[in-house]
């Protein structure tokens, strides 16, 4: 098999087609060149590895999205269990066959229209198939509601793929993180699918019919209920906020494998821990924020922001996409700020914005995916300012040295 | 072409493609982007500035020996004002529906760059007949554009065209919509409108390379 892709791609060699066939030969196998000349830095952080890292701190999230997408499913049809366990309840065979149809799909469509359309501009432009789909292919179901229909999803990771990326250049030269593109325009192209009380629970669209009971399933965020001052109507527990078990796009319920992602991220030193732990800084802020003018009785509960800004600041974190937002999507290294003290501003500001965006717009329930696409585009700002800065401070420095002759040198340690 | 010589042809014809006023030139792009989401006020609109630069580049063509330099700015501006004025009130009283839908833009016409640029580039440099003919070609090539956008825009964005329901009924789920087809929301906003005409300006420079500017 292996020999035999081997001359096919050999046969192919100068043809257009040839990148289609070289990208197939090194996804299945190891090349089979070698370097002919010279010495060459060998490191292992190349761009393959960076996206394989990536994807393996988003397996568990996405089990863990496959198993709560069956979860919500059937306890929205029979009610919450009562004494939750989670290997009774949670990691069940058919919460798992639940989910996998389900989130299964979306899979695939992200990443079959996303690496065709990748195939196609390579072989169009004649460059090598890059791999930057890898992580986006991925990461899209994970911030898709369950029961997003997959043609809207394919038209929207065309979409994504095509404005996002390739007009920029592909791979490396993208402005705008390509995932959050294709969920923004999800987003503003069919808002009713992306938001309410219907989407976020599988069945819960043509709910009646599956559930066979007479109400239908109401699968509505936290948020949304914070949104519409409903704060005590939510049955959530902080645990259940914590650990996941509440409804919401596929990936981004649970904090704590979240977490562990992140820290898997920081270790292999993949993602910026900088950009984490400040937006981490900036979405507690702009909560203690909300929380003061609470405190001090600026609002009462008759505003419509009342239950968002009431809502205690640390717990912005667990619930929503803040969290997933913050990891996965901020820290892309190629739409992100570059400058380690840029990467603070950068990651600061999304944690802020993110907040605002939640408790100002209940048009926008979910604020994460916005702040980070706008702080995309101020990445390179900061950066510029960030160099000037320091350019600034060394020019500053140059003009007060003293600078020392040869002879001033040699005069000194005769002297000494 | 016998009516035109091969240099007058060229007025209408250069505008259209490979000097094209939006895409080109990238003037005019406001009305591009406000006006779009519907094909019938695109066509009206772009119909609205033929008129307008047509006869406009006319008038100050005539008038580019008396025009004193100084005060050539203020002149157009009138002569634009009356002609946007004159298309306003027709469309007041015999489209009243379709001129509340088009409501400031129309007066709008007075600020766009398009015409105001036809008017110092060309008119007061050229007699009235090539002046028509330039005015007319640019005009040409602003409406095709618009009219490529809106019929993308109203086609995507509300299932339509011109107003008749081309794709079904969204609410009696009708047509494409009984397979789950559903209208896409972000073409009704105008910043959909920038990107269609992003994708002609790159559609267009990639079959015309030499349309690419040193970056």
């Amino acid at each position: 098999m292996k020999q035999k892709l081997h001359e096919i791609k050999e046969s192919f060699k100068g043809n257009k087609w040839a990148p289609a066939f070289n990208a197939i030969h090194t996804f299945l196998y190891t090349p089979n060149e070698v370097t002919h000349s010279g010495t060459h830095v060998k490191a292992a952080d190349d761009l393959k590895r960076t996206m394989n890292t990536v994807i393996q701190a988003l397996i568990p999230v996405l089990l863990f999205g496959i198993f709560n997408a069956g979860y919500q499913h059937y306890s929205a049809i029979e009610g919450f269990p009562e004494n939750f366990s989670v290997l009774e309840h949670f990691i069940t065979w058919r919460n798992f066959v639940v989910g996998l149809t389900t989130v299964l799909p979306l899979l695939i469509v992200s990443y079959g229209v996303g690496l065709a359309i990748e195939f196609v501009f390579a072989v169009i432009k004649g460059h090598e198939v890059e791999e930057g789909y890898l992580v986006t292919g991925i990461l899209v179901p994970l911030i898709v509601p369950v029961d997003t229909p997959l043609w809207m999803l394919a038209i929207a990771v065309a979409f994504g793929v095509v404005i996002g990326k390739e007009v920029f250049g592909g791979t490396g030269m993208n402005i705008l993180n390509p995932a959050l593109t294709i969920r923004a325009f999800l987003f503003f192209a069919y808002p009713t699918w992306m938001s309410g009380d219907k989407v976020w629970v599988h069945g819960a669209v043509d709910g009646l019919t599956k559930a066979n009971s007479t109400d239908a399933i109401s699968g509505e965020t936290i948020l949304g209920f914070l949104a519409q001052n409903r704060a005590e109507d939510y049955a959530y527990s902080i645990s259940d906020m914590f650990f996941g078990f509440i409804p919401g796009s596929v990936g981004e319920t649970s904090a704590l494998l979240i977490l562990l992602g992140g820290l898997y991220l920081i270790f292999t030193k993949i993602a910026s821990w900088r950009i984490m732990l400040s937006a981490v800084l900036g979405a507690l802020a702009m909560g203690l924020i909300f929380n003061a003018v609470v405190d001090f009785g600026w609002i009462g509960t008759y505003s419509k922001f009342y239950s968002l800004m009431a809502f205690d600041f640390w717990k912005h974190l667990i619930v929503g996409g803040l969290a997933f937002g913050i990891v996965y999507m901020a820290t892309d290294p190629v739409t992100g700020s570059q400058t380690n003290k840029g990467k603070w501003f950068y990651g600061f500001f999304i944690g802020f914005i993110s907040v605002m965006i939640r408790v100002f717009n209940p048009g926008y329930p979910e604020g994460v995916f916005l702040a980070i696409l706008l702080m995309n585009v101020f990445a390179p700002t900061i950066d510029h300012y960030v160099v000037q800065a320091n350019v600034k401070r060394r020019k500053k420095r140059a003009e007060k040295a003293v600078i020392y002759t040869e002879e001033s040198a040699s005069l000194e340690t005769q002297s000494a | 072409m016998g009516l035109l010589s091969k240099k007058d042809a060229q007025l209408i014809l250069d505008p259209l493609a490979d000097n094209n006023p939006i895409t080109i030139q990238v003037l005019g792009i406001c009305s591009a982007l406000a006006i779009t989401a519907e094909l019938k006020a695109s066509l009206v609109m772009a119909f609205s500035v033929l008129f307008v630069l047509g006869v406009g580049n006319v008038v100050i063509s005539l008038l580019r020996n008396v025009i004193p330099s100084k005060i050539r700015i203020i002149v157009q501006l009138v002569v634009v004002a009356t002609l946007v004025i004159i298309v306003d009130q027709v469309l007041k009283a015999f489209a009243y529906e379709l001129s509340k839908t088009l409501s400031v833009f129309v007066g709008l016409i007075i600020t766009n760059c398009i015409i105001m640029g036809r008017f110092e580039a060309f008119a007061l440099g050229n007699g009235p007949w090539k002046s028509f003919l330039d005015g007319i070609g640019n005009a040409l090539g602003y409406g095709v554009i618009l009219v490529i956008i809106g019929f993308f825009r109203e086609l995507l964005g509300s299932g339509t065209l011109l107003g008749y329901a081309v794709l079904g009924d969204p609410i009696a789920k009708t047509g494409l919509y009984a397979y789950g087809y559903e209208n896409n929301g972000f073409m009704i906003i105008p910043p959909a409108a920038l990107i269609v005409v992003g994708i002609i300006i790159w559609v267009q420079r990639s079959r015309n390379p030499q349309l690419i500017e040193e970056a």
